[in-house]
Formats: C-alpha cells, sequence, structure tokens
C-alpha cells in the first residue's frame, strides 16, 4: 500500500493531494475519501470564554512520524486499502488554518470510510504531538477529550 | 557462587522532555551520564527541581528510549542505556 506521512510547517493543497493520488493508483482506485482538520477558534483549555488567537503544535521529529506510521499500519491490516497519505502541520496556526490531512484511496467506499475515520481517530489519541492554545486570556496545553478516547477505543474488537 | 556479576558502565545520554513536562522541568534537554533506569533516576533527581521531578514521576508521564515507547510502568522497568541512547519524557499527546 502506499503511505506517505508529512509533518509540515506549510500549509497543504487538498486538490493537489488528492489529484497526484488518483494519477497515482490508477483505475484500481474506485473511492477516495478525504478528511481535513481546521483550527477552530474555540477555547479547549480554560473553558472560559476566551477566544483562541493561535495555536502551536509541537512534534518530536522521527518519533511522531513512527507513531503515525504504526496506526497507517494498523488501519492498512485492517481494510483493504490502496493509499493513504497524512499530512500534520506544526508550528503555530491561526483559527480556520488546516492542521491536518487525512487521504485514503480504496476500491470502495466503505473501505475508504473507514479508514480515513480509523486513522483520524488514532491521530487523537496516539500520534505524538502536543498542542498549545493561546487566547486572550492566556495559554495552556490541550490534552485528547474523553470523546476521542472513547472513539479511539471502539476501534478495539 | 562466584560475583561475577556484570559492572554497567555509565555511558552518555541525550535526554528530552517536552510540551508541558518541558515547561515544568524548565529545560528542553539534558546530557547525563548514567548506567541504567536507577542510575538515571538519581542524576535528574539531582539536576531538576524538586517540583520538576514530581512531574517527570505522575502518572501521566511516559518515558521513550530511541523513540521507542518504554511498554508498562516505566518506573519499574529494567534498562540499561547504551552510549549515545536518546531518552524521552513525553506528556499526554494529541494530534489531529
Amino acid at each position: 500500500m502506499g503511505q506517505q506521512i508529512h509533518i509540515q510547517q506549510h500549509d497543504f493543497s487538498v486538490d493537489e493531494i488528492y489529484t497526484a493520488m488518483r494519477h497515482q493508483y490508477g483505475s484500481e482506485v474506485g473511492a477516495i475519501a478525504s478528511f481535513v482538520g481546521l483550527v477552530r477558534d474555540h477555547n479547549m483549555v480554560a473553558g472560559d470564554g476566551g477566544d483562541v488567537q493561535t495555536l502551536t503544535l509541537e512534534h518530536y521529529p522521527g518519533m511522531t512520524e513512527k507513531s503515525i506510521q504504526k496506526i497507517l499500519d494498523q488501519a492498512e491490516a485492517r481494510w483493504p486499502l490502496l493509499a493513504i497519505h497524512v499530512v500534520h502541520r506544526v508550528g503555530t496556526l491561526a483559527p480556520s488554518e488546516q492542521i491536518v490531512l487525512v487521504i485514503v484511496a480504496s476500491a470502495h467506499r466503505d473501505a475508504a470510510f473507514a479508514g480515513a475515520q480509523y486513522v483520524m481517530d488514532c491521530l487523537k489519541t496516539e500520534a505524538v504531538f502536543w498542542k498549545n492554545e493561546q487566547s486572550d486570556l492566556g495559554q495552556g496545553w490541550v490534552e485528547s477529550t474523553d470523546a476521542d478516547k472513547v472513539r479511539a477505543k471502539r476501534w478495539d474488537v | 557462587m562466584s560475583q561475577n556479576s556484570v559492572v554497567e558502565s555509565q555511558v552518555n545520554l541525550n535526554v528530552k522532555f517536552f510540551a508541558s513536562l518541558r515547561e515544568q522541568v524548565g529545560t528542553a534537554e539534558l546530557h547525563l551520564r548514567a548506567a541504567n533506569l536507577e542510575t538515571l533516576l538519581n542524576e535528574l533527581e539531582a539536576h531538576l527541581s524538586e517540583a520538576g521531578f514530581e512531574h517527570l514521576l505522575s502518572p501521566n508521564i511516559r518515558m521513550a528510549v530511541n523513540q521507542d515507547l518504554v511498554e508498562g510502568n516505566w518506573r519499574e522497568a529494567v534498562l540499561v542505556f547504551a552510549d549515545g541512547d536518546e531518552v524521552a519524557f513525553l506528556p499526554p499527546v494529541t494530534g489531529g
């Protein structure tokens, strides 16, 4: 299966990545599902109603890629996938900027949808990133929520 | 029994702290010499503030050696280091 993992500061173009995937994997591909995560202006840390001004993502070069690789390997073992590309940004981002892209190609839609959702759910709880939220009321570290943990857990069958 | 136990030698370690833990211990990286986890913890206790060391030992901190997570409770692991090993302490992660 084609796996690509890119950790980068700069923005990405879903169009370009989607088009490249269509051409690279040819007519075997019957479905491509993509998910893009954006920075919200909602304050998750303090819950104090302060508006988020920036979100800074930190990673551990090498180990972060390894943690994502493991998630993609697990997805590949569960569904007949032809390709998964993950682009994850790091550094300081403003509300409504793109943070993450998960794009999955398969012969059929069920595997493409499920694979993309699985990878996203696992990124929330397993991928080696840290998020620091800066709002007008201060700064704080974001942790995965209980809801995130429940979502990731439901895949353990 | 003869006393031919292996003598573990002190090696150079690169110790990294990330995110909230980095802020709590007040440094991103320390270069320490230790032979095993026990001696590393002694070194860390000596180099970090009391509060910083306490944060390091808190239950949600995970440890990685050469970018591989130590499975289970790392505080109870038996680890012998090799020269140049990279040891990292990680607070809870979240991506996406």
